[in-house]
């Protein structure tokens, strides 16, 4: 006899009388269409009026045909007010592909996490690790159920479990967090686990602690925006990954980004049909300056190399003087990291270093080869980066680099000064080839700077008048002394490239180094300078 | 009214542009010369240069207000 106890308030199924007024069936179908409806209508209403999607049409939004399989959809069924525990959790296609998924209904109790919401997480992380398939994080949640603390919060099955999930699934599939709305205290460490978060601008956000509670505990007036607004994450703190103004455009990003993703870090990703190079008028020699000092900009250069519009760039407005973002050369998938003369000269920073960091091991976790573009007059130097520890930033940046197995190429596009070749994938770091153009020059320092360093002395006591002309005949013999031929000769790169030819040669030498199959070292695993 | 900032320490090389001028958003306010490059700061959004508060040859850190501008 179904359901005397615990009866839900909005189904009967047995009269007063105690015969039947409904069959098994249709008792069945009510109940999966009052969970389907998510939290009550005023609930809503408000995320309409916010921009915001239901959780069910933001997943018809992301699947190729919508959710294939769902778990757990009954979670928490004998409470009517806890539709499937405010999370659904399922599979479903992206680009032909199956991927997991665990979305928030923050129509459930502002998405918050109960005992059951927590289980049906860890649930389907554990599929995704069983299966080796990507997991999808779509984040609009208040975070813990404080009334079901004892259950969610603190044991082996707790929300802790939920990050040791993500630490354990980190670079054997993708994961992908789409931000849609507050990411708060102990759960904004989903969004910081995954491999790439997408931020909602004005909706989303990520605090460990509101600006109610800065205000009451340390005594900060600061509003959300200001503090962990997706703007400020995704420029700022670098938390954030790629700033979106809708909820379908994070949705467009994320089906973009898993299309140069093999599903696991056992599989190569998968070509496309390749598409030609943009049409411009400027070719490739005519966009960069003969003055090694004056700026370009490095998209104009990219954009001369790649297949047309296949550009997903990853921190843009982060650290812009490092562009990074993932591209087809041929149809194939490369990872790009560039430096952007445009912006702060293109000398690295901590930040920039940071980025470079987490960008490297993306590629190398799932085979993504890498192309370095170097125009870098080294790493920033001055008071305020010593004591922003940019020496550790910066081995940050080596370590990925040097420690990356798949195919890496250099491109000495002009300057590649001091510690930034080495930081972009200089010779001594086993790139399968450097390449230069004629454009490049390599030194410890730049000509002004090397001559200003050995020669200080000496011209201070030259007379005023002849302080000139000393001072370009030591830089002329020093540009002959570090000349690129020089440098081919020495077999220092492996071979200077006409800038028009270089997509080409790109493409090319992708194709035989596909092949790449080495271990980096044996070992449990290196002691990381962070 | 905006405040056009120093996006790194550096030198001041060349005021490009004096005040009362309009200038539109990305045109460049000043060049700085740093670490051997020359880094063009420029405005975030169009209006009028209501003051420059640095003169050429000076030193600027990260972050200095550089120039005033007036939507």
């Amino acid at each position: 006899m179904p359901l005397k106890k615990n009866e839900p308030q909005i189904i009967r199924v047995i009269n007063e009388e105690g015969g039947f007024i409904m069959s098994y069936i249709e008792e069945l179908q009510k109940r999966i269409a009052h969970i389907e409806k998510g939290g009550h209508e005023k609930y809503h209403q408000k995320n309409e009026e916010k921009g915001k999607l239901f959780v069910r049409k933001r997943l018809e939004l992301l699947f190729d045909e919508g959710i294939d399989i769902e778990d757990a959809f009954f979670a928490n069924c004998m409470d009517d007010s806890l539709p499937s525990d405010g999370v659904v959790t399922g599979i479903g296609k992206i680009n032909g592909q199956d991927v997991c998924v665990m979305a928030n209904d923050s129509t459930v109790k502002a998405g918050s996490w109960g005992k059951r919401t927590v289980e049906k997480i860890l649930r389907i992380q554990e599929t995704a690790m069983t299966l080796e398939l990507p997991m999808l994080y779509l984040v609009d949640s208040a975070g813990a159920r404080i009334t079901d603390q004892i259950e969610m919060f603190p044991g082996r099955r707790g929300a802790g479990r939920i990050f040791h999930n993500q630490i354990k699934l980190s670079g054997r599939v993708p994961q992908i967090c789409l931000l849609f709305g507050p990411s708060a205290a102990g759960g904004a460490y989903i969004p910081a686990f995954c491999d790439i978060v997408v931020m909602v601008d004005g909706n989303a956000s990520m605090y460990l602690g509101s600006p109610r509670m800065a205000e009451k505990v340390i005594g900060e007036k600061v509003t959300l925006e200001e503090m962990g607004g997706a703007r400020m994450h995704c420029s700022v703190s670098g938390v954030g990954d790629v700033l979106v103004k809708t909820e379908p455009d994070a949705i467009d990003y994320a089906r973009k980004y898993l299309s140069y993703f093999p599903k696991n870090f056992r599989e190569k990703p998968q070509p496309m049909e390749p598409k030609d190079v943009m049409k411009f008028e400027k070719s490739i020699e005519e966009i960069i300056p003969e003055n090694q000092n004056a700026p370009f900009n490095m998209y104009d250069f990219i954009n001369r190399i790649i297949d047309a519009d296949t550009f997903c760039e990853i921190k843009k407005k982060f650290a812009p003087e490092l562009i990074t973002g993932l591209s087809r050369m041929n149809g194939k998938p490369v990872g790009i990291i560039a430096n952007q003369p445009k912006m702060k000269g293109g000398v690295l920073f901590p930040d920039s270093a940071d980025k470079a960091a987490k960008f490297i091991q993306l590629c190398d976790a799932f085979n993504i080869p890498l192309l370095f573009l170097m125009d870098v007059p080294g790493f920033m130097i001055g008071t305020k980066v010593e004591r922003a520890g940019i020496i550790r930033h910066g081995a940050k940046m080596l370590a990925a680099m040097s420690e990356a197995t798949v195919p890496k190429i250099s491109v000495i596009v002009r300057k590649a000064y001091g510690a930034g070749l080495y930081a972009m994938a200089g010779p001594a770091f086993e790139p399968d080839c450097c390449l230069a153009l004629p454009t490049a020059q390599i030194a410890v320092m730049g000509p002004e700077a090397a001559v200003n360093a050995v020669y200080a002395n000496k011209i201070a006591e030259l007379p005023e008048e002849d302080r000139a002309a000393f001072i370009k005949e030591k830089q002329d013999e020093y540009r002959d002394d570090i000349d690129i031929y020089r440098l081919a000769s020495e077999m220092v790169i492996d071979a200077i490239i006409e800038p028009n030819k270089l997509r080409e040669e790109l493409i090319q030498r992708y194709r035989i180094y596909d092949a790449k199959n080495v271990v980096f070292t044996e070992r449990k695993h290196g002691v990381y300078p962070v | 009214m905006q405040e056009v900032k120093a996006m790194m320490a550096g030198n001041v090389w060349k005021i490009v542009v004096a005040v009362g001028d309009t200038v539109e958003e990305d045109q460049d306010i000043v060049i700085l010369e740093s670490m051997k490059m020359e880094i063009p700061i420029a405005a975030e959004e169009s209006g009028t240069v209501k003051e420059i508060k640095v003169a050429e040859g000076d030193f600027v850190n990260e972050g200095d207000v550089i120039a005033i501008i007036e939507a």
